[in-house]
């Protein structure tokens, strides 16, 4: 029951994150589909990082978090530029940009860990980076209870991010841009300076998820398979949280307790007992997902200049 | 030339071909990064792809592996174009696929129905699944997008699960074909003797190009692929022309769901592939469609041709020296590719702009 407690919460943390990273950038005006490939490359900034350090041989568990976490920021943040590049100056199609983002993330990732491991290992060609020790460093176990740092990490930032979007003014001119764009540009606030800020805090966020990620539950990582979907559960829970922080962090938990039920459904009798293949549960937050979405998504309050690029000599 | 950059076709193709060209570059750049001494040689080599071979038999052979793999992209590749037209953004195409093949192989391994039934199945499933989408995009207003990815992993499960029961007991992969039901396998009317007797030349390549044809006139040639072009424009319009627009979006994503799911059985019914009953990400083709139907300049003619590269480069990655890079080189070069397709509008307007200046100064 801790185990499933415990997955849940990482799971959701996670999915917070991200979606809340998603939200930042929809506010603006952006959609942000390419959050799975965002995840990716904040995954492999922040392996790499485990990888080389020397944690616990020398070294202190606070300046490897400390720059676990910074290089899975800068490496999301840097990354996301290509969207706002893409999207904001040139205009193109968000849609196209975000699935080639995904694409790139995963192809990008494997191509670099490969050549790494290759280089370090002529007989290695695999894509995995390990981080048995280094893990450790993120975790405090409370009694069975694994806590990890970033679930704490998550919940302030989620308070920023509340205190951000809707107290600051910064956050306010932000959502002015995603929800009329010409009436925002009239009293003198920069469309593209916004969206640029709304997207880079999505890459900042998406690249924190994915390291939050890839450390829950396991210890190494195959770069070939992505973050399977996470990226787009986290634009489920965005739209099932009506692009409101507070309401993701609730969705998330509802989502993340599916996920986690798919690692430890063996250690209830109960489930064990029923006998359904493992396949199921893997299946379960998907299918949950798509089941909520039916029903949340006629009433949805997306920003509603989301998705068109800016043009200023419209009105 | 002035006319042909001016007309539409003319600057979709060259900024397709620039795409293209700008893609190798960065290509060639990321592979200098990893090791400069091959990345000359690399790069050429997946440009050659089927070259590598001395012999102009094994040459022919493999030419023909890589049409094998460009029917089934091809199918996802018309069934993203053809929702697109219609303003949908079919990125559950892989599901879809997934979808076919899964019913395509259960049915000719597990009950051994022969090939036209299996892919009979294959269209339905592929239909029915994207059908969901259809659905839930006109009645409960949920993207097709989001739902498209969640059953693009929600199929691939269930496939797994499926597939798992047609399984050899030692290995991950289904039972081969050729071993199990013969007559499960697309006939060949003796198109591989044209290839050095490749074996997997089946009636599936010139069938999928005849169906680019066939969607090519759908679209562009009948009142039903104008309605649903019309829809695509704007909703609003078409429904308040009389059209149903709820009716066309399910229809248009059944139809690009029997494009994928047909695209599933196109490989599978080859023997070409068994399916791997342990995969842990969904197929790649699906993706690899949308960088098709995109480079084709969304026509489903131009989608034969893009679909044909595409391929071509992702089998030429498989040559690299893996002493030093790695094969998802291609994936790499394929989706910078996509990612600059999203400049294909910047760039015809850049060449609108540079032609109407010609123009002027000529006067």
């Amino acid at each position: 029951m801790i185990l499933l407690l415990q997955y849940t919460i990482i799971f959701a943390a996670v999915l917070t994150l991200v979606a809340i990273g998603g939200c930042f950038s929809e506010h603006s005006g952006v959609i942000n589909i390419g959050l799975e490939g965002i995840m990716v490359m904040g995954a492999l900034g922040g392996a790499l990082v485990m990888r080389f350090s020397n944690y616990p041989a020398s070294g202190n568990a606070f300046t490897l978090i400390l720059l676990t976490m910074l290089a899975a920021v800068i490496f999301g943040m840097i990354y996301s530029l290509l969207l706002a590049v893409a999207c904001i100056n040139f205009k193109a199609d968000q849609t196209i940009v975000g699935t080639a983002m995904n694409m790139l993330g995963t192809a990008a990732a494997t191509v670099i860990v490969k050549a790494m491991n290759t280089r370090i290992n002529p007989d290695n060609v695999s894509s995995t980076i390990q981080y048995i020790n280094q893990k450790k460093a993120f975790l405090v176990n409370l009694g069975g209870f694994e806590f990890s740092w970033f679930m704490l990490v998550t919940v302030i930032l989620l308070v920023c991010s509340y205190v951000l979007l809707y107290k600051t003014r910064l956050g306010l001119r932000l959502q002015a841009c995603g929800e009329h764009p010409q009436a925002a540009a009239s009293v003198g606030i920069s469309v593209y300076k916004m969206r640029y800020i709304g997207v880079i805090i999505s890459g900042f966020l998406g690249g924190l998820g994915g390291i939050v990620y890839i450390t829950s539950g396991v210890s190494e990582w195959k770069f070939e398979n992505g973050v399977a979907g996470f990226g787009f559960l986290a634009l489920a829970v965005m739209i099932f949280g009506q692009w409101k922080p507070h309401r993701i962090a609730v969705s998330a938990l509802l989502f993340g307790l599916f996920r986690a039920l798919s690692n430890v459904y063996m250690g209830f009798n109960f489930l064990a007992t029923l006998n359904i293949p493992s396949g199921i549960y893997n299946m379960l937050p998907y299918i949950i997902c798509l089941i909520v979405l039916a029903f949340t998504s006629k009433k949805s309050r997306a920003p509603k200049a989301e998705g068109i690029p800016y043009d200023k000599g419209m009105r | 030339m002035k006319k042909f950059i001016k007309s539409e076709g003319g600057q979709s193709f060259i900024a397709s071909i620039l795409c293209i060209i700008l893609g190798l570059l960065i290509g060639y750049v990321v592979l200098m990064f990893i090791a400069p001494k091959g990345a000359a040689t690399a790069i050429t080599t997946i440009v050659k792809n089927f070259f590598y071979y001395p012999s102009n038999i094994a040459r022919m052979k493999y030419f023909g592996n890589t049409l094998v793999k460009t029917a089934p992209l091809l199918m996802c590749s018309l069934s993203i174009l053809f929702a697109y037209k219609v303003g949908l953004f079919n990125i559950g195409a892989s599901g879809q696929y997934t979808a076919g093949t899964c019913a395509a192989l259960y049915l000719a391994l597990g009950v051994g129905a022969p090939w036209w039934v299996c892919v009979l199945a294959a269209i339905i499933c592929g239909a029915l699944l994207a059908a969901i989408s259809g659905l839930l995009k006109s009645y409960a207003n949920v993207n097709e997008v989001i739902s498209g990815i969640m059953l693009n992993w929600i199929m691939l499960y269930s496939a797994n699960m499926i597939l798992t029961k047609v399984k050899e007991s030692t290995s991950p992969y289904t039972y081969t074909l050729a071993s199990t039901n013969p007559g499960g396998i697309i006939p060949g009317l003796g198109l591989g003797k044209l290839f050095s007797n490749n074996q997997y030349i089946t009636l599936a390549v010139p069938l999928s190009i005849l169906i680019a044809i066939g969607i090519w006139v759908l679209l562009e040639k009948t009142t039903f692929g104008y309605e649903l072009r019309a829809t695509g424009n704007n909703k609003n319009a078409a429904k308040y022309a009389g059209m149903n627009e709820k009716r066309n979006i399910i229809i248009t994503m059944m139809i690009a769901g029997a494009l994928s799911g047909l695209g599933g059985a196109f490989l599978y019914l080859t023997g070409f592939e068994q399916w791997q009953c342990t995969q842990s990400s969904v197929p790649g083709m699906g993706f690899n469609g949308i960088a098709a139907s995109f480079l084709g300049g969304l026509s489903p003619i131009g989608s034969i041709f893009s679909s044909y590269f595409i391929q071509h480069i992702t089998a030429g990655g498989a040559y690299v020296d893996k002493s030093m890079y790695s094969a998802q080189i291609s994936d790499l070069i394929t989706s910078v590719i996509i990612y600059l397709c999203g400049f294909v509008g910047f760039i015809k307007l850049v060449l609108k702009k540079a032609a109407e200046k010609k123009e002027g100064g000529n006067k």
